[in-house]
């Protein structure tokens, strides 16, 4: 049985406080990433109250399957997130690891995914530049904000990758236990703001123009 | 050491001060304690801010003649940039909080460390990165983009490395987020047995309200600046009119941050102000409940008011009206707290120590500062003024004449008990008067000239306007010099300075129940609150003498 | 004395700005003299030490006092907002009859257009009070023109027109600045306003040279890229008559009815299914990436021009 006081430290002195107030600063990280994603598709909304058919049209460029696909597989790693932090919560450890796991690979599974979907959209010359694929000077918005909104969800999820790898790895190896553990809840909250915030993009950027 | 006692006398610790307790450079560079990750941002930003401080040394002696022969264009113009970048960004939005927030949020509400010690480590980290970035970036041959970064003159247009200083400043802002995340928890979760809410002292409620702006403002600042690398180094159009994108949306996203950003910098100053006046007139701050309200409204509405960096933008008419009438109702609060601090005077025992100078050069500092924002938030005053020196002379007012006086203020009332050194208070009172009066010789004259006509920014100047900066110019230099003693007698004082006891002011606040310096664990035993703050005479009756045991510098126990 | 702080006051608006100023002014300087003397008064009497009565506090410094001194700051700051404001939304739109002028900013010069296609670089003419209304743009940068005798300023964006408006009161040469960072030499990108007798004003017009004028570059540049071949009597395809268009009310095909300004126009040519005439199909192709800045100007100054805006001034 692992000491409880490995996952206590300093400055709390009893592991619940410690655990509540894990929990809090997690929700009070997510409010400002609620700020950084809510400005970009602020920005998003501007530009598509400006530009309405040329969104259209651009949008029904992107690659329909590869996102609802990524769609499915990063909603089912959020439950397979909330599996295992229930289950360290029940102390099943070996479902928590498991579950952690299956996490990670489904996650590495939107990135691989997702990388062949980038390779595809640079071979239709969807990359914003002198050789892009659209006429309409403002689809080459659409696209640089494609880019970048599906680049920085990709670092998010992979941070996410880290800390759900590292937690699974660190459970498997019995250096902390799982049980109790305010990591646990901290990277679950992660994870499903990573799949939060997905949701909100996948109509943005694949089911413009396609209903 | 975990048991909880009666407050009023606390046992003084009998470990060694945190100063003491590790002397090799890792358990410097590795601490987790609150207090060393105070001193290690202290010295960062006072590094910083003697690095902008010549930047900006270099640009008024240069302004001395209209024709500007000092220096070229382009250096003039890097100049002026890296000065605005990192005075805003590597001194002033990490400076009170860094320092005094870091050092005395845990101590004021009775804890031993932040909610998140090792965070708190990776946040100083983070300045640092974000300075060598910034530092990289000038190394190689600076930014002329002015710290506002405009498109699409940044993104399309500059040839210097704007990559490298939004990358800077993109990390720096990090560190402003997980400092608030942790300033935060720590305040929700960390207060002591009896320390509720309403009597928490006003720098606590100073730092919480901060820090949930940086939480909330930061991130739109991150995303922009992201997006200014992603369009200029990826070349993907975003801001670029080419494409149809809008240089003004950069503008909204960027004053969305800046405007609330210039409330973090002012917030945690009126902080200090309120436990140095409290202090030094030896009374009970009059109506903390308003000081506390005024505190959270200015945060709130501060993120409402951006569009008054606009007005003349070419942003909707009507959409500058709303940020008008926004602009005039957040002075109310501002305008309170100076009522309040005034009234806090009345029926005093008050001391003119060099805190309170300080203090005192605040108050008719920001006022005028404060007011000035009135005049902006006119729109037909602003349409003639913006972008001119009277902007520069309103806004230095507040974070030179309010903040940085409010940094030395608590510089120097909190030195002995981070030190555990007293400085000798002289020389400390003749810096603060020289400060004083350096500084309004250098901005009073930059509200005439602003309002004369002369554009900010500007290397070269028509004839008329050069009376007013040779007077702006010469009140640098004598400001300059009053920056340079402090460094000269703190520096003096931690070799030869007497010792400090644990209250030399005679200061109520959980701060001075402890030894000075503090031991690493803050307190022997963690205090149980059971008063209101600013206990300086009782409840209704003003104080008959300088305050029961008062006693100035020297206290020895 | 005056103009040691105050620059000339030389039009409408500057008369009304420097009003507004004065009043905050000694607003401002009561404020602040009643709180340093508060402060000055209050650390003398009140020094530590000194015979001043303390003892207890006056009653009435209580919440209903905090109360009633927020409630009278947060009136005062409305009234000064109301009072400062309800000269603003009037003053928004130029006079009907305004001369317009065409200003294009560039790293780092200015380019003026008089309506008869006089061009003047760095300067302009303008007769005394006489409305005139700048319609402005940039080839760059974002810039900002600043004449503070004028007490105007307004930023010249690329890719789309800013306007302002301004009557000069006085004769004489002020200053022009750009008012907003551009770049290396944007404390150089400096100019005049010669403010002239409205009669000296036509003669120097009229002696300007007209050279091309920019409406008949627009005319070259509207047959170079086939405008003529949808927008002339002599198409098959049904387009919109550009003649008398601009000025005039146009009814949208969603039943919007807007007017036809150089906005509507260069949205016209750069997102044509946007703002579509009523009884007409939405077959216009976009010209955007066809049309440099340079030709959409030049083309809305032959479409203003089909308009007989030049002979025409009513």
């Amino acid at each position: 049985m692992i000491a409880r006081a490995t996952i206590l430290r300093s400055p709390w002195k009893d592991l619940s406080r410690q655990h509540e107030s894990a929990t809090f600063g997690i929700w009070v990280f997510l409010a400002s990433e609620l700020l950084f994603f809510g400005s970009l598709l602020l920005l998003y909304t501007a530009y598509r109250v400006a530009n309405p058919d040329v969104f259209i049209a651009a949008g029904r460029e992107t690659d329909l399957w590869y996102g609802t696909v990524n769609t499915a597989v990063l909603m089912t790693s959020s439950l397979t997130m909330a599996v295992s932090a229930k289950a360290a919560e029940a102390d099943m450890r070996r479902l928590t690891i498991w579950c952690l796991g299956a996490t990670v690979a489904l996650g590495l599974m939107f990135l691989v995914f997702k990388g062949f979907e980038y390779a595809e959209d640079i071979e239709k010359n969807l990359v914003p530049g002198a050789n892009f694929a659209l006429k309409q000077p403002a689809a080459q918005i659409f696209f640089a904000l494609y880019w970048i909104m599906t680049a920085i969800h990709a670092i998010h999820l992979s941070i996410g990758l880290g800390l759900v790898g590292r937690l699974a790895i660190s459970g498997a190896l019995r250096r902390v236990q799982l049980r109790e553990n305010p990591q646990v809840e901290v990277t679950a909250l992660y994870w499903h703001l990573v799949d939060v915030i997905w949701i909100i993009l996948y109509p943005l950027i694949y089911l413009m123009g396609r209903s | 050491m975990t048991d909880i006692a009666i407050s009023g006398e606390l046992p003084l610790p009998r470990e060694p001060s945190y100063l003491g307790a590790g002397h090799t450079v890792s358990s410097w560079l590795a601490t987790t304690d609150h207090k060393r990750i105070a001193i290690l941002y202290a010295a960062t930003i006072t590094f910083f801010f003697f690095l902008g401080g010549i930047a900006i040394s270099l640009v008024r002696l240069d302004l001395f003649t209209p024709a500007g022969d000092l220096l070229s264009d382009d250096t003039y113009n890097k100049l002026f940039t890296f000065h605005g970048v990192v005075m805003v960004w590597f001194f002033m939005v990490p400076s009170i909080p860094g320092t005094f927030g870091n050092f005395l949020l845990p101590l004021m509400i009775g804890a031993r460390d932040v909610a998140f010690p090792k965070l708190n480590l990776f946040s100083w980290y983070l300045i640092l990165a974000g300075g060598f970035c910034t530092l990289y970036a000038l190394i190689a041959g600076g930014v002329d983009t002015g710290w506002t970064f405009y498109t699409p003159f940044s993104t399309m247009f500059s040839n210097t490395h704007v990559i490298a200083a939004a990358l800077g400043v993109f990390i720096a802002g990090f560190s402003s987020i997980a400092t608030g995340v942790n300033f935060i928890a720590t305040t929700h979760m960390l207060r002591a047995p009896g320390m509720t809410w309403f009597r928490l002292p006003l720098f606590v409620w100073a730092i919480y309200a901060t820090s949930l702006v940086m939480v909330l403002a930061t991130p739109v600042l991150a995303v922009t600046l992201l997006l200014v690398i992603a369009e200029r180094w990826l070349h993907l159009p975003i801001f670029n009119p080419d494409f149809g994108g809008d240089p003004l949306l950069f503008q909204h996203l960027f004053w969305f941050y800046s405007h609330p950003a210039v409330y973090i910098m002012v917030l945690p100053a009126m902080g200090v102000i309120s436990e140095v006046v409290t202090c030094f007139a030896r009374r009970r701050v009059f109506g903390y409940d308003f000081m506390v309200y005024a505190m959270v409204g200015i945060a709130v509405i501060g993120f409402f008011v951006w569009g008054h960096h606009m007005f003349v933008s070419g942003q909707s008419p009507y959409a500058s009206i709303v940020f008008s009438f926004l602009s005039f109702i957040v002075a109310v609060p501002s305008a309170i707290k100076v009522f309040n601090w005034t009234a806090t005077l009345y029926r005093g025992q008050i001391g003119f120590e060099a805190p309170m100078l300080y203090a005192l050069g605040f108050l008719g500092l920001f006022t005028i500062g404060g007011l000035t924002g009135l005049f902006l938030a006119s729109i037909p005053i602003d349409v003639h003024v913006t972008d001119t020196y009277f902007v520069v002379a309103h806004f230095h007012y507040i974070m030179v004449g309010g903040t940085v006086s409010a940094y030395f203020a608590g510089l120097h009332y909190w030195w002995p008990k981070i030190t555990g050194r007293l400085y000798p208070d002289a020389w400390a009172r003749f810096a603060a008067i020289l400060m004083f009066f350096g500084f309004n010789f250098t901005f009073f004259p930059q509200f005439i000239v602003g309002y004369l006509g002369m554009p900010r920014r500007y290397h070269v100047y028509p004839p008329e306007f050069q009376v007013y900066n040779v007077l702006s110019s010469a009140g640098a230099f004598v400001l300059a010099a009053a920056y340079l003693l402090p460094p000269l007698y703190l520096t003096w004082s931690l070799i030869w300075g007497a010792r400090a006891g644990r209250n030399p002011w005679n200061a109520t606040g959980l701060e001075w129940k402890t030894s000075s310096p503090p031991p690493r664990e803050n307190f022997a035993v963690l205090p149980h609150v059971e008063e209101a703050p600013y206990q300086y005479h009782p409840e209704g009756v003003a104080p008959e003498h300088g305050g029961e045991n008062y006693r100035t510098q020297g206290d020895q126990t | 004395m005056l103009s040691v702080f105050m620059p000339v006051a030389a039009s409408a608006q500057a008369v009304q700005t420097d009003r507004i100023y004065f009043v905050l002014l000694a607003l401002s300087g009561a404020i602040i003299l009643l709180v340093a003397a508060l402060v000055l008064i209050f650390s003398i009497r009140y020094r530590r030490g000194s015979k001043a009565k303390r003892g207890a506090l006056p009653s009435v410094m209580s919440r209903e006092f905090e109360i009633g001194w927020t409630s009278a700051t947060l009136f005062l700051a409305l009234f000064i907002f109301w009072w400062v404001s309800s000269s603003q939304l009037s003053a928004l739109v130029a006079p009907k009859n305004a001369l317009e002028i065409h200003v294009v900013a560039k790293q780092w010069m200015w380019k003026t257009q008089h309506s008869n296609g006089a061009r003047e670089i760095n300067e302009l003419h303008v007769p005394l009070d006489t409305p005139v209304r700048l319609v402005m743009t940039s080839e760059d940068v974002i810039h900002s023109f600043f004449v503070p005798a004028f007490r105007m300023k307004k930023d010249v964006l690329p890719g789309r027109y800013t306007e302002t408006w301004f009557r000069a009161t006085k004769l004489g040469v002020f200053h022009l600045f750009c008012a907003e960072y551009c770049g290396s030499e944007h404390s150089r990108m400096t100019g005049r306003i010669v403010v002239m007798k409205a009669d000296g004003y036509a003669r120097w017009l009229a002696a300007q040279p007209q050279g091309d004028g920019l409406a008949k570059t627009g005319e070259t540049v509207f047959r170079a890229r086939g405008c003529s071949g949808c927008h002339s009597k002599a198409s098959k395809v049904h387009a919109p008559d550009l003649n008398g268009l601009y000025g005039r009310k146009v009814q949208l095909a969603d039943g919007r009815t807007v007017t036809a300004d150089e906005a509507y126009l260069r949205d016209s040519m750069l997102k044509p299914r946007q703002d579509v005439a009523a009884g007409f199909e939405p077959i216009m192709p976009s010209y955007a990436g066809i049309l440099t800045d340079g030709e959409i100007i030049s083309l809305t100054a032959y479409i203003r021009s089909l308009s007989g805006k030049e002979e025409n001034r009513q």
